[in-house]
């Protein structure tokens, strides 16, 4: 979240200005940028996030997604440290193998979410600078979308944004989405295509305001049949 | 093996390691590992670093913003008929509101529940696992674990990790042999058991308007009223509470989920006592 750095602390601004003598030490974390978001519909669910990854004014790639597929219902979108991101990612492979092996069955999206909160929490003290927000359908075929804070604090939620441009993708999904602060309106559920419409003219507008969000969008959208994924372009500046 | 793990039998390597000093902490300080923790919860630590000030000194350099979901207020108060236990709803990340409808209420089975306040991490994960010990308990012993029993397994787990930068102030309520129970239970290790309890940054809030109108004979709508009129007029005042009321009433034959009420509305019906 970029405004609140601006009027923070200690910002970038600060390098171009003495105010006298800084301790430099090693920071085992960076952030790279990139904007999650998962929709859950009646019998769908959509996970999206861009592919720019950045470190400072620099961009180090412009494709790399930030969508995981964990098994045939579930994806993940992790954004933050790209090194946690892998990491995270290939401890929840390895632990979904694991299950697989012990107890003959995928794990479903509801026992992915807890398992990951455990993980999560095992980095208490240490933790992993990952937002994620997992996105699939639960046992009863029904989208569900999970959200989580870096240490394993999570809950189900109907749509959530998470990443660099989440303090301005949250509120317009709580308004087109959840119908908040309007009033006389028909409150129509959310059919898979127009909720993927949602998702492009949402990123859309992040591009244009957040620096670290652009280049491509990445929608994985998850129904019963599987897992479809389409790339459409956004702006590259 | 889940007999194995139910029954509590340890094998001889691990009592070994405890009686002898050379033992294994659970604290794990290599930031490499790959043990997974599948048998045993395992914890990585910053090496060289106090941990309760470790996350905060990463969030001055370039770009890097780690925020914890916090914040809340939560109260609960015994009376006649039982124990009304009151919470709103809100998340906050820093200043950024990661959510405003958190179930903030864990029903650690049919007579115990337990309430979050502080980082909502460290609540969810020791509410959990106090859950698995009680079933544990239950399994072990034939019958249910008695509320402060429960209150004073997770004051424990809370000493084990004293001084390391864990935030959670938690009250523990249920009805068992000796009738109502209320404990309050924070992440110094503070147990307390008591009447009325109130945490949270909107904790003042809530004492003032709940110590106003508490009467020990009160009927279960008045009860319910004024757990209602606590969290509203908090959530009001304190900018990090805020959502919907989620209240339960905690009776001889279990609980039951009272009402789930937005905030707002419930100040717009307070409005013609308040100006």
């Amino acid at each position: 979240m970029i405004s609140s750095h601006s009027f923070g602390d200690n910002g970038k601004m600060k390098d171009y200005h003495y105010t006298g003598p800084v301790e430099h030490r090693f920071s085992p974390y960076a952030f790279n940028g990139g904007t999650v978001l998962a929709v859950a519909g009646e019998d769908f669910a959509i996970v999206a996030s861009d592919t720019r990854l950045s470190e400072g004014y620099s961009i180090h790639s412009r494709d790399s997604p930030k969508c995981y597929k964990l098994t045939d219902t579930t994806v993940i979108g992790c954004s933050g440290f790209h090194g946690d991101c892998l990491t995270l990612t290939k401890i929840i492979d390895a632990r979904l193998k694991m299950y697989k092996h012990s107890n003959n069955k995928s794990m479903t999206s509801g026992a992915i979410a807890a398992m990951l909160s455990t993980i999560l929490y095992g980095r208490r003290f240490f933790p992993y600078y990952v937002y994620n927000i997992i996105g699939g359908l639960d046992e009863e075929g029904k989208g569900a979308v999970y959200s989580f804070d870096p240490v394993g604090s999570y809950q189900r939620d109907t749509y959530k944004a998470g990443g660099s441009a989440s303090a301005m993708l949250q509120p317009l999904l709580d308004n087109q989405i959840g119908f908040k602060n309007m009033e006389g309106v028909q409150h129509v559920p959310l059919t898979k295509d127009k909720a993927v419409q949602l998702v492009k003219d949402v990123f859309i507008s992040a591009a244009e305001r957040d620096v670290y969000t652009g280049d491509a969008l990445r929608i994985c959208v998850i129904t019963k049949e599987g897992i479809n994924e389409q790339t459409i372009a956004l702006r590259k500046d | 093996m889940a007999l194995f793990d139910v029954s509590g039998f340890k094998p001889y390597s691990e009592l070994r390691g405890q009686i002898l000093p050379a033992g294994q902490t659970h604290l794990v300080d290599r930031t490499n590992h790959y043990a997974f923790g599948t048998k045993t919860q395992e914890f990585a630590v910053p090496l060289g670093v106090d941990p309760s000030g470790f996350l905060k000194s990463c969030n001055r350099d370039g770009g890097v913003c780690i925020e914890l979901n916090h914040g809340t207020t939560t109260l609960a108060f015994k009376f006649r008929h039982g124990v009304i236990v009151a919470v709103d709803s809100r998340a906050s990340a820093g200043r950024y509101l990661a959510s405003n409808d958190v179930n903030k209420v864990i029903e650690i089975n049919p007579y115990l529940l337990g309430t979050m306040s502080g980082s909502a991490a460290d609540c969810q994960y020791w509410e959990r696992l106090l859950a698995k010990e009680c079933r544990l308990y239950r399994l072990r012993n034939n019958h249910r674990i008695s509320v402060a029993a429960a209150s004073k397994l997770l004051s424990n787990m809370m000493l084990g990790y004293r001084g390391m930068g864990l935030s959670m102030g938690s009250m523990i309520c249920g009805w068992d042999k000796e009738g109502p129970g209320l404990y309050y239970v924070d992440d110094n290790g503070t147990r307390l058991s008591g009447r009325m309890f109130s945490t949270g940054c909107g904790n003042s809030y809530a004492y003032g308007v709940v110590d106003s109108g508490y009467r020990e004979d009160m009927t279960v709508e008045e009860a319910y009223e004024l757990g209602r009129r606590g969290i509203a007029h908090a959530t009001h005042r304190d900018a990090y509470s805020g959502g919907v009321v989620n209240m339960y009433h905690m009776q001889e034959d279990g609980w039951i989920k009272v009402c789930k009420e937005d905030v707002s509305e419930l100040i717009h019906r307070y409005r013609k006592g308040m100006f």
